[in-house]
């Protein structure tokens, strides 16, 4: 278990946490490479059939992270996420998935430094999970 | 104003006496047609079908424990459009629900038409319904409406309605405009009708019924009923969440899946015009399934049967109304309904919302404030 090396798809807005990666990256600071960004325009367009797709897929924590209230660039999409995660969790844990393998956090453009640590916070608590069950079972 | 009333019943008859009923209704000038469960000239299956013609109301078997099809998208077709004029629609309680929530998305409105509901004492499922009621369903609707209101705990006995119905907290039409009530009252001699919105009084008022003081046994009678049905519907919980509560359970409760999507299509709030699961998106490229096969060994086909589910359940599961409808359509018997009520109760829990319940409430997923949630948010 020690050598598990979880993956992490993290949706991340292009205008808040995308920006800020790239800082964490400009300012040479490292981060764990578990985490496979994949930028969307605003967290508002991330379907809940995105993350489902994703631990189907085995990924072993979905992260999805924008701008902080009131900074979204289309003034309410990370409103729209924060109830479509609520949802979410809600529905996965039925099915045995843990909560905390999902995640919504918001990250402003400036915050390169708090990226970096909470994508490694990130990793050692979904470390710490195992691998999730998609992973290592079939899927239908 | 009058807001209840009573149908004296003709001859013992409560099956005659809603036909007539519902003739009187069709009498009145605004009223130019009416949806309601007819049983079919040519067999004795029962459809909605929209009369105009009081004669064929004879034919009209509301009560009938048949359920083929949740009506409420039927409705959206009447009334997208204004049809030039009013149709009073005879409709379950999951179909008034199911047709709140598509006006709440712009696919329907209550403008043209008066919804007329009776208390629902449930159904038998297709084939049970058919078999048991032979070649004389209008005495067996009888036979099951007196099984059903006199059996000795004062309500309804139900071993063998389809789960949908016995796991219902819903019988009592709580949207119609004009409620037609058995539960609790002595449909020997009369049944309670009583207007629920201002339509609903402006119709009854041209009735011109004999008024009637709702009796005190109505709500004794209404609440034994729901308390039955939820006890039910808690044990169905209970052992549903008992079948799916790992990945491999669940995929175990749908392994007879074969993505007909027949569950979607008879469901009446899957409210997309096209389903993603059936456009190309999901139409991969060949070398993309040896792709997956190879990821683990093995690849079932066809592919994304579980993320179909888990899909209409982010979708549909905050509108869901039990009607069964999905379990219904099913050619695997896979029973679809309790997976989607178990999530559907929690879903609808956390946003504080029932489907159905008021037209006013707008969906969980259409509003959104800034104070709430906060807990869910951070590492
Ligand atoms: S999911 Fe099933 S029970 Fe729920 S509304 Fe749709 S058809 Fe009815
Ligand atoms: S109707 Fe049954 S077999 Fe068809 S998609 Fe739904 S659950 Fe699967
Ligand atoms: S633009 Fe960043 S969350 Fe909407």
């Amino acid at each position: 278990m020690d050598d598990f090396e979880p993956t992490i798809i993290a949706f991340v807005c292009n205008w808040c946490t995308y920006t800020a990666a790239d800082l964490a990256g400009t300012s040479r600071l490292a981060y764990p490479k578990n985490v496979r960004l994949i930028r969307v325009m605003c967290t508002g367009m991330v379907d809940p059939q995105h993350v489902i797709k994703a631990f189907l897929e085995g990924a072993d924590g979905v992260l999805v992270s924008g701008c902080h209230p009131g900074d979204c660039h289309y003034i309410n999409g990370n409103y729209k996420a924060r109830r479509r995660i609520k949802l979410l969790k809600e529905i996965l844990p039925q099915f045995g998935f843990d909560e905390k393998r999902l995640r919504l956090t918001w990250i402003g453009a400036s915050d390169g430094i708090q990226f970096a640590e909470i994508m490694r916070e990130l990793v050692m608590q979904v470390k710490a999970l195992g691998p999730s069950e998609a992973r290592l079972k079939m899927v239908i | 104003m009058t807001t209840t009333a009573k149908l004296d019943v003709n001859n013992q008859d409560i099956l005659l006496t809603l036909r007539e009923f519902l003739q009187s209704v069709l009498q009145q000038n605004e009223i130019s047609a009416i949806l309601a469960p007819q049983r079919l000239p040519m067999k004795n299956v029962v459809m909605p079908v929209l009369i105009t013609d009081p004669e064929q109301l004879n034919r009209a078997d509301p009560l009938a424990p048949y359920f083929p099809l949740n009506a409420a998208r039927l409705v959206t077709r009447l009334t997208r459009k204004p049809s030039g004029g009013k149709v009073a629609v005879v409709l379950r309680s999951c179909e008034i629900r199911a047709f709140i929530e598509l006006v709440k998305l712009n696919q329907g409105q209550t403008d043209d038409i008066i919804i007329i509901g009776t208390d629902c004492l449930g159904a038998y499922s297709n084939t049970d319904y058919l078999k048991k009621a032979g070649d004389d369903p209008d005495a067996f609707t009888r036979r099951f409406c007196e099984n059903a209101l006199n059996s000795p705990n004062e309500s309804v006995d139900d071993a063998e309605l389809i789960p949908a119905c016995r796991a219902c907290e819903h019988p009592i039409p709580d949207g119609a405009d004009l409620l037609i009530g058995l539960l609790g009252i002595d449909t020997s001699k009369q049944l309670l009708v009583r207007a629920q919105t201002l339509a609903g009084e402006e119709l009854l008022v041209k009735l011109d019924l004999p008024t009637f003081e709702e009796p005190d046994a109505r709500q004794k009678a209404v609440d034994a009923l729901i308390k039955k049905r939820i006890d039910y519907r808690d044990r169905m919980f209970a052992a549903t969440h008992e079948a799916t509560d790992s990945l491999e359970k669940m995929t175990a409760y749908l392994a007879g899946c074969i993505n007909c999507y027949n569950c979607r299509i008879a469901c009446p709030v899957c409210y997309c015009k096209e389903c993603v699961f059936v456009t190309d998106v999901f139409y991969h490229e060949p070398f993309q399934y040896l792709q997956w096969a190879r990821n683990k060994g093995a690849l079932k086909m066809p592919t994304d049967t579980v993320f179909y589910h888990l899909t209409r359940l982010a979708h549909i599961s905050t509108a869901c109304v039990g009607c069964g409808q999905c379990t219904n359509a099913c050619p695997n018997d896979i029973p679809v309904m309790e997976l989607f009520r178990m999530v559907s109760h929690r879903t609808q829990q956390a946003f504080d919302y029932e489907a159905g319940r008021n037209i006013e409430e707008e969906p969980p997923l259409s509003v959104f404030r800034e104070d709430e949630f906060k807990d869910i948010v951070g590492i």
